[in-house]
């Protein structure tokens, strides 16, 4: 029982312990830099658009594997409808309300075909990434338009180069960066004890006391290590911010809400749950939807990075965002999965990426290796599930 | 006498917690047409497939004796070089293309490199003559009624040079001069030295065609009777189908007062959803009563389960039409929500493909209908969740080693214990419970029957669509009997017989 235990738990985590492995052969690889504070602040506000992303591209593929090719082209569409709004002056909240507000319209209008029409999401976002490419080259006039909107830039992480400040004027480490990290431990340490005493107390406690302080010191220790790294360079990125609140936002949607419940229950068996009285074409349009608010917001984060947009902006980030999902565990064919794993699937692709730009490794080569970790981690899920059989 | 061609022995047939065959033989003469007949799940297609090899060799025990030599198929084609052909009950053929290439898929004319289509087509046309067909064997099969679908395969058949035809329920969607030609060819066929094993519920037809008739029953031979000596009436294979005994398999049930109507259908009439001229249900008229369960038994096909899932907020077909009382008022239910509202259950017969997600644990099996209860504002207190799952599962009994453990890992009679918590849960009045025991062992089926005897005391309603007669006459305080989409028959628990609902379906 116990073996069995270890095993399954072994299991569950294969991916974070894959993460570990690589970056450990990344440490070595490149001689510790990989971890070195300015590479790991670059790692996060790099990849926040994958984060973001891959949270959306979750929930279509619990729907049964199903994708959205579109967001590359809807990040350029909507980050070239807001440079276009800031360079003429709209003051900025209209104009982030009104990016988000075509991300929602975008993801509408692809999620009424997908849910009520029964085209298959493929087509609809193949022929959505077409469009959606081609109205960004007419809402940019083929030009890249610069954005100069300080506050803009500073909320979502603009320039490449924006931070919390450090209103504690720390020496060589950024305070604020330190302090947030400990009240971030202490938040997940009382929140979980709290849930912990009150299922304890109704008698519904599955998991034994050693793994449960194990789980949360382990989590306490990445969250103040990856603290000291940020503070030890510039502080906590904006972007980083944005992140954190999406995926606790979408974890807690996935988790703990009846929609989060029934895009499980639909990528699982879609019969069972229409004849539970589920009206299953709303969860489809929910999860499309979503997703093209989503990618409008990665498309603000996007834009602001760079503080300009332009329409080959978002090229292939629908692909970064999909391997990540499935990098993460999520089934190809639906109904499992965790916003948490397509984050360390994101993580996984994205220090790849980065050891092997660090070490020097041809840009094709690259790629290779990239494709190769999705299919391998594929393989894997389809292996692991023959087993129970 | 002819000379026997095929002679299955003691064929033994396991599968995980069943056999379905037991030692069974079957002994077919050259150029006689022999039926088999026995009730749903008797095992009459398990021995076809081995027959044909769809279960390989070594899989089964028992010997196969065909043209006096030992065959050991591993596959279908094994069989079909020897010229054993089986036509399944669904029909094998693809809508998008031509009557030839769907005669000759996997078959193909020509070189390996190139299909030779003149030759395709001109050696279909010269099947489809053979079977009385006079269309062109490039017209698609979508384009023809299921009649003549039903000719394709024989014809396909014919092309693969079979000598001994199988024919799994061949008229099962068949009408009455469609049903009639099909069998006059097979009588046509048998002038001309062909064998064929023909599996029917239409004991008529059975009469009609077969020279000799073997009854299974519950995985074993019983008898063979031979039309040039034996009494073949349709009674008589009633009485070798279902002759068995019964025992106490069935909980007693403690003066449980049946009272008013709480459900009640008059009228009732449904349409196929996508064939929107075929009636699947035809001007049903019905009622169950508090406390009481009502069986309705009938072959598959009968329009039962159509039926049921129409009830339930209009889960299957079109154009439906009659009435539905519940206590005495008359409701429209607009969808299956809508019926969860009026406390309508419907406990599919298909609890892996149409009940449960498999892949998510029991406990969020157990409250997906009626997650509402456990929310505010949508969130899920999961808490309660635990808590409701883990009642259900003390009150039903499921063995599990907790309620995290994914459906899928269960055993048949434990995911239908889930599957009945689920719609118990969502605290219905009336539970319409479609082959509730369907493929599960005989312990699990004793307590799923336990089950139904607490929801009637509690004063719920039970309907219970059996394919298994014993079932039917030992759960129900009354029994509807159904076929082809009709009420046929009502009768009380107490004056029904294996054989009086027999007659009603076979005779209707």
């Amino acid at each position: 029982m116990v073996s069995n235990n270890i095993g399954n738990t072994l299991k569950k985590y294969t991916m974070v312990i894959a993460l570990v492995v690589i970056i450990g052969i990344f440490y070595v690889g490149t001689g510790g830099t990989i971890l070195l504070s300015q590479n790991v602040n670059n790692l996060l506000s790099q990849n926040a658009y994958v984060f973001v992303l891959g949270t959306g591209m979750l929930l279509c593929i619990l729907t049964g594997g199903n994708i959205d090719l579109s967001v590359g082209s809807v990040i350029a569409f909507i980050g070239g409808i807001g440079a276009v709004l800031l360079s003429k002056g709209v003051n900025v909240w209209i104009a982030v309300i009104v990016m988000l507000l075509c991300g929602i319209a975008v993801g509408a209008w692809q999620a009424f075909w997908v849910a009520y029409v029964n085209v298959p999401p493929f087509i609809v976002t193949l022929a959505g990434m077409y469009a959606f490419r081609g109205l960004a080259n007419v809402v940019l006039n083929g030009y890249a338009v610069s954005i100069s909107n300080t506050t803009f830039l500073n909320v979502f992480g603009g320039g490449a180069d924006c931070y919390i400040p450090d209103f504690f004027h720390g020496d060589k480490l950024n305070i604020t960066c330190i302090l947030a990290g400990v009240i971030a431990v202490a938040v997940l340490v009382i929140v979980s004890l709290r849930n912990r005493i009150s299922a304890t107390r109704k008698g519904y406690v599955t998991t034994g006391v050693g793994p449960f302080f194990a789980k949360l010191a382990i989590l306490s220790v990445v969250i103040l290590f990856l603290a000291y790294k940020l503070a030890g360079y510039k502080g906590v990125p904006t972007s980083l911010l944005w992140i954190i609140l999406i995926v606790l936002a979408y974890h807690y949607v996935t988790t703990k809400t009846t929609i989060g419940r029934y895009l499980y229950a639909v990528g699982g068996n879609e019969k069972a749950t229409q004849l539970s009285g589920i009206n299953t074409k709303k969860v489809y349009f929910f999860a499309y939807t979503n997703m093209g608010f989503l990618a409008a917001f990665a498309g603000i984060l996007t834009v602001a990075r760079a503080a300009s947009a332009q329409p080959t902006y978002g090229m292939f980030y629908e692909m970064d965002a999909i391997g990540a999902c499935f990098i993460g565990g999520a089934s190809a064919y639906g109904g499992t999965g965790s916003v948490f794993g397509a984050i360390i699937g994101a993580l996984l692709t994205g220090v790849i990426n980065q050891g092997m730009l660090i070490m020097g490794v041809d840009a094709n080569y690259q790629k290779v290796v990239k494709g190769l970790v999705l299919l391998a981690a594929v393989i894997f899920d389809v292996l692991s599930k023959r087993e129970k059989k | 006498m002819g000379k026997t061609l095929l002679e299955m022995k003691s064929i033994t047939k396991e599968f995980p917690g069943v056999k379905a065959l037991d030692n069974v033989n079957l002994k077919v003469e050259e150029g006689e047409i022999h039926a088999l007949v026995g009730e749903n799940g008797a095992g009459k297609s398990t021995l076809m497939n081995v027959l044909s090899g769809i279960y390989p060799f070594g899989s089964y025990t028992g010997d196969i004796v065909y043209n006096g030599e030992v065959c050991q198929f591993q596959k279908i084609k094994d069989s079909e070089e020897k010229g054993i052909v089986i036509i399944h009950q669904e029909l094998a053929l693809i809508p998008y293309m031509s009557i030839g290439e769907n005669m000759f898929l996997g078959n193909e004319q020509g070189k390996k490199s190139a299909i030779d289509w003149d030759k395709t087509y001109a050696e279909a046309d010269k099947y489809l003559k053979m079977v009385g067909l006079s269309e062109s064997s490039r017209t698609l099969i979508k384009d023809i009624g299921v009649g003549k679908q039903q000719l394709v395969e024989i014809a396909k058949a014919l092309a693969k040079h079979a000598k001994l035809l199988i024919l799994d329920e061949p008229t099962s969607s068949l009408n009455e001069t469609d049903s009639r030609a099909l069998l006059d060819l097979l009588l046509k066929f048998k002038e001309e030295g062909m064998t064929s094993i023909i599996i029917s519920h239409k004991l008529n037809e059975v009469s009609y065609v077969a020279d000799k008739i073997t009854v299974i029953r519950d995985g074993s031979t019983i008898e063979t009777l031979d039309k040039a000596v034996d009494d073949i009436s349709e009674d008589r294979i009633i009485k070798g189908m279902v002759g068995r005994e019964m025992t106490d398999r069935f909980p007693k049930r403690h003066d449980v007062k049946i009272g008013d109507i709480a459900m009640e259908v008059k009228d009732w009439t449904v349409y196929h959803p996508q064939f929107a001229e075929r009636k699947v249900v035809d001007g049903v008229s019905m009622n169950v009563r508090k406390g009481e369960v009502v069986g309705i038994a009938g072959l598959m096909g009968a329009g039962r389960t159509e039926l049921a899932m129409s009830i339930f907020g209009k889960a299957y077909g079109t154009n439906i039409s009659g009435q539905l009382f519940l206590n005495g008022e008359e409701v429209h239910l607009k969808n299956i929500k809508d019926a969860i509202k009026h406390k309508i259950a419907y406990v599919t017969e298909d609890r892996k493909g149409n009940g449960l997600v498999l892949t998510n644990p029991i406990k969020i099996n157990t409250t997906l209908s009626n997650l509402s209860e456990l929310c505010s504002k949508r969130v899920i207190d999961q808490d309660k969740e635990y808590q409701v799952a883990e009642d259900y599962r003390d009150k039903l009994k499921t063995k599990c080693p907790t309620v995290e453990q994914n459906v899928g890992n269960l055993s048949g009679g434990n995911q239908q214990k889930v599957l009945l918590a689920k719609w118990m849960f969502a605290n219905p009045d009336v539970l319409i419970l479609d082959e509730p025991t369907r493929g599960i062992d005989v312990g699990a089926k004793y307590e799923i029957y336990c089950i139904i005897n607490d929801l009637v005391a509690a004063g719920k309603s039970v309907i219970m669509i059996s394919s298994e007669l014993p079932e039917v006459l030992g759960m129900s305080d009354r029994i509807y009997v159904m076929n082809e989409g009709k009420m046929v028959g009502e009768m009380s628990g107490a004056e029904a017989s294996q054989e009086s609902i027999m007659s009603c379906i076979l005779k209707s």
